[in-house]
C-alpha cells in the first residue's frame, strides 16, 4: 500500500512549521512519528497534498520539571515517556501507559503530541492526559494558547487545534497521587484498547477517563462525582457509561463495551486504592 | 527528492518520491531484500530495521523521514562471514520455521537486548509483541533470544 502523492517539507524550526501551515492551509498535515498518519495515508483515508515533517524538531523533545507542572515537549516519543525517571516519580500513570502503546517499534517512533493531535478515541494517551487534568499548548501565528485537555478533543479524529497551529507542549499538573491505574482490555498484545480506563486519585479528587467509549476520549464525570461524594468503587463504577456513546464494530458491540467500561472502571478505582 | 541514508554503515543516496516507504527504498532501490514486507500495516514486524539504533517498522516510515539518519538492516548485522550473536543463537536454537518473520524478529530482538540486556522469558515475549510468526514458532524464538542474552552476560551454555 502506497500513499497518494504529496509534497514533503521538513521543518527545521517551529517557525518554519508554522510558516508552512500558513502557506498551505488545510491542504497540509503535520507529520511527527507518523504512526497514526501514515497508516491512514497508506489506506488513502487521508490524502494531504503537503506533509510538513516536524519529526526533527528536537527542541520539542523534553520532559522537564517546570515547578507547578511537568512540561513535556510534543515531539517526545512514547519510549522517552516510558523510561523517564521524572515521570516515574511525578506522573507514573503516564509512563506506565506509554509503555503499553502499540509495541516497542511503535513506541520508538510515535510521539505524545502526535497521539494527542490525532485525537483517536481508541488511543491510550489522550485519556491518560485527560484523567490527569493536563493542558495542551498550541502555538500558532499569533503566539501560544493553553487548551484544557477536557476541551481539546472535539470529535472523531478532531481536536481544538486550528489548521495553522502546532501542538508544542503538554503540561501535567504535579499531583501528589495517592493512587493510579491504567486498565487496557484488548484481545491481542499490540491492539488498540477495546475499552481502556485511566484513573488517578490525588488531592481529594479522582480523575477517570475512558478510552474508546465514544467519538472522543471521555472523562467519566458521573464516576468522578460519585467518588467525590463518597461512593464505593462498585457503586461509582455502575455510572461508568453515563454520557458515553460506545460504538459497535468488528471487535465489540456497544453493549459489550459498556459492560467492559463498568468492569474496568471498578478495577481501576480499586487498583488506585478506593475501597 | 534526493535523500542520503547511512545504511549498514555506508552512505546511500537516492532520488525518491516523497511517498516512497523506507522498506521499498531499501528493497527496490538498494536491493537489500532481507527486510520483508508482511502485513504492510505496521502490525507484523517483518519489516523491522533499526533507525539510529532503535527498532522501527520500515513499512510505516517514509524514506524521506530517514534522510540523514542511520539505518541498519538484517544484512548489516553480520561481520563478514561471522554471524551476529543473535543470528547464531537463532540458528543454534532453531528459532525459525519458514523464516519469513526471522529478519524482523532478529532485528527486534537485538533492539530488545540493547534496552534490556537480561530479560526474563516474559519480558522477551512482551518485548517481541510487535513481531508475529505465522508458523507460531514463538517457543524457539524466545529460547534463541534468552540464549543470546545469557551468552552476552557471560553465562556458560
Amino acid at each position: 500500500m502506497i500513499p497518494a502523492s504529496f509534497d514533503y517539507l521538513r521543518a527545521d524550526s517551529v517557525d518554519a512549521a508554522l510558516a508552512a501551515l500558513a502557506e498551505h492551509g488545510d491542504e497540509a498535515k503535520l507529520l511527527a512519528g507518523g504512526h497514526s498518519l501514515l497508516p491512514l495515508m497508506k489506506l488513502r483515508l487521508a490524502t494531504p497534498s503537503v506533509l510538513v515533517d516536524v519529526g526533527r524538531l528536537d527542541d520539542l523533545r523534553y520532559i522537564n520539571d517546570a515547578g507547578d507542572y511537568i512540561a513535556i515537549g510534543a515531539l517526545t516519543r512514547h519510549r522517552d515517556l516510558e523510561i523517564s525517571t521524572l515521570l516515574a516519580s511525578a506522573a507514573p500513570l503516564l509512563s506506565h501507559a506509554a509503555g503499553h502503546v502499540g509495541d516497542p517499534q511503535v513506541r520508538h517512533r510515535g510521539t505524545l503530541g502526535g497521539s494527542l493531535a490525532h485525537a483517536d478515541p481508541a488511543s491510550d494517551l489522550p485519556a491518560v492526559i485527560m484523567a490527569m487534568g493536563g493542558t495542551l499548548l498550541a502555538t500558532g501565528p499569533n503566539g501560544s494558547r493553553e487548551i484544557a485537555s477536557a476541551d481539546f478533543f472535539t470529535g472523531f479524529l478532531e481536536s481544538a487545534l486550528a489548521p495553522d497551529e502546532l501542538l508544542t507542549e503538554i503540561r501535567i499538573p504535579k499531583l501528589d497521587a495517592q493512587g493510579w491505574s491504567f486498565q487496557k482490555f484488548n484481545r491481542r498484545a499490540q491492539d488498540w484498547a477495546i475499552v481502556g480506563v485511566a484513573t488517578v486519585r490525588a488531592n481529594g479528587s479522582t480523575g477517570v477517563a475512558l478510552v474508546n467509549m465514544g467519538s472522543t476520549p471521555l472523562l467519566a464525570t458521573a464516576v468522578m462525582d460519585a467518588v467525590k461524594s463518597g461512593a464505593s468503587a462498585a457503586d461509582a463504577a455502575a455510572l461508568a457509561t453515563e454520557g458515553t456513546e460506545a460504538q459497535s464494530d468488528i471487535n465489540a458491540s456497544s453493549d459489550y463495551r459498556e459492560h467492559l467500561a463498568r468492569v474496568l472502571v471498578r478495577r481501576s478505582l480499586e487498583e488506585s486504592g478506593l475501597a | 527528492m534526493q535523500i542520503t541514508v547511512t545504511v549498514n554503515g555506508v552512505e546511500r543516496s537516492g532520488d525518491v518520491e516523497p511517498r516512497t516507504l523506507l522498506v521499498h527504498f531499501l528493497r527496490d532501490e538498494l536491493g537489500l531484500t532481507g527486510t520483508n514486507v508482511g502485513c504492510d500495516t505496521s502490525s507484523c514486524g517483518a519489516c523491522t530495521i533499526h533507525v539510529d539504533g532503535q527498532s522501527a517498522k520500515s513499512c510505516t516510515m517514509l524514506a524521506a523521514q530517514a534522510d540523514g539518519l542511520s539505518v541498519t538492516t538484517i544484512e548489516g548485522l553480520a561481520d563478514g562471514d561471522t554471524l551476529h550473536p543473535m543470528q547464531r543463537c537463532f540458528q543454534e536454537n532453531h528459532g525459525l520455521q519458514c523464516g519469513y518473520c526471522t529478519p524482523g524478529m532478529v532485528m527486534a530482538a537485538v533492539s530488545l537486548l540493547d534496552e534490556n540486556p537480561n530479560p526474563s522469558e516474559t519480558e522477551v515475549r512482551i518485548g517481541l509483541e510487535g513481531n508475529l510468526c505465522r508458523c507460531t514458532g514463538y517457543h524457539n524464538i524466545v529460547k534463541s533470544v534468552l540464549a543470546c542474552a545469557a551468552e552476552s552476560n557471560g553465562a556458560t551454555k
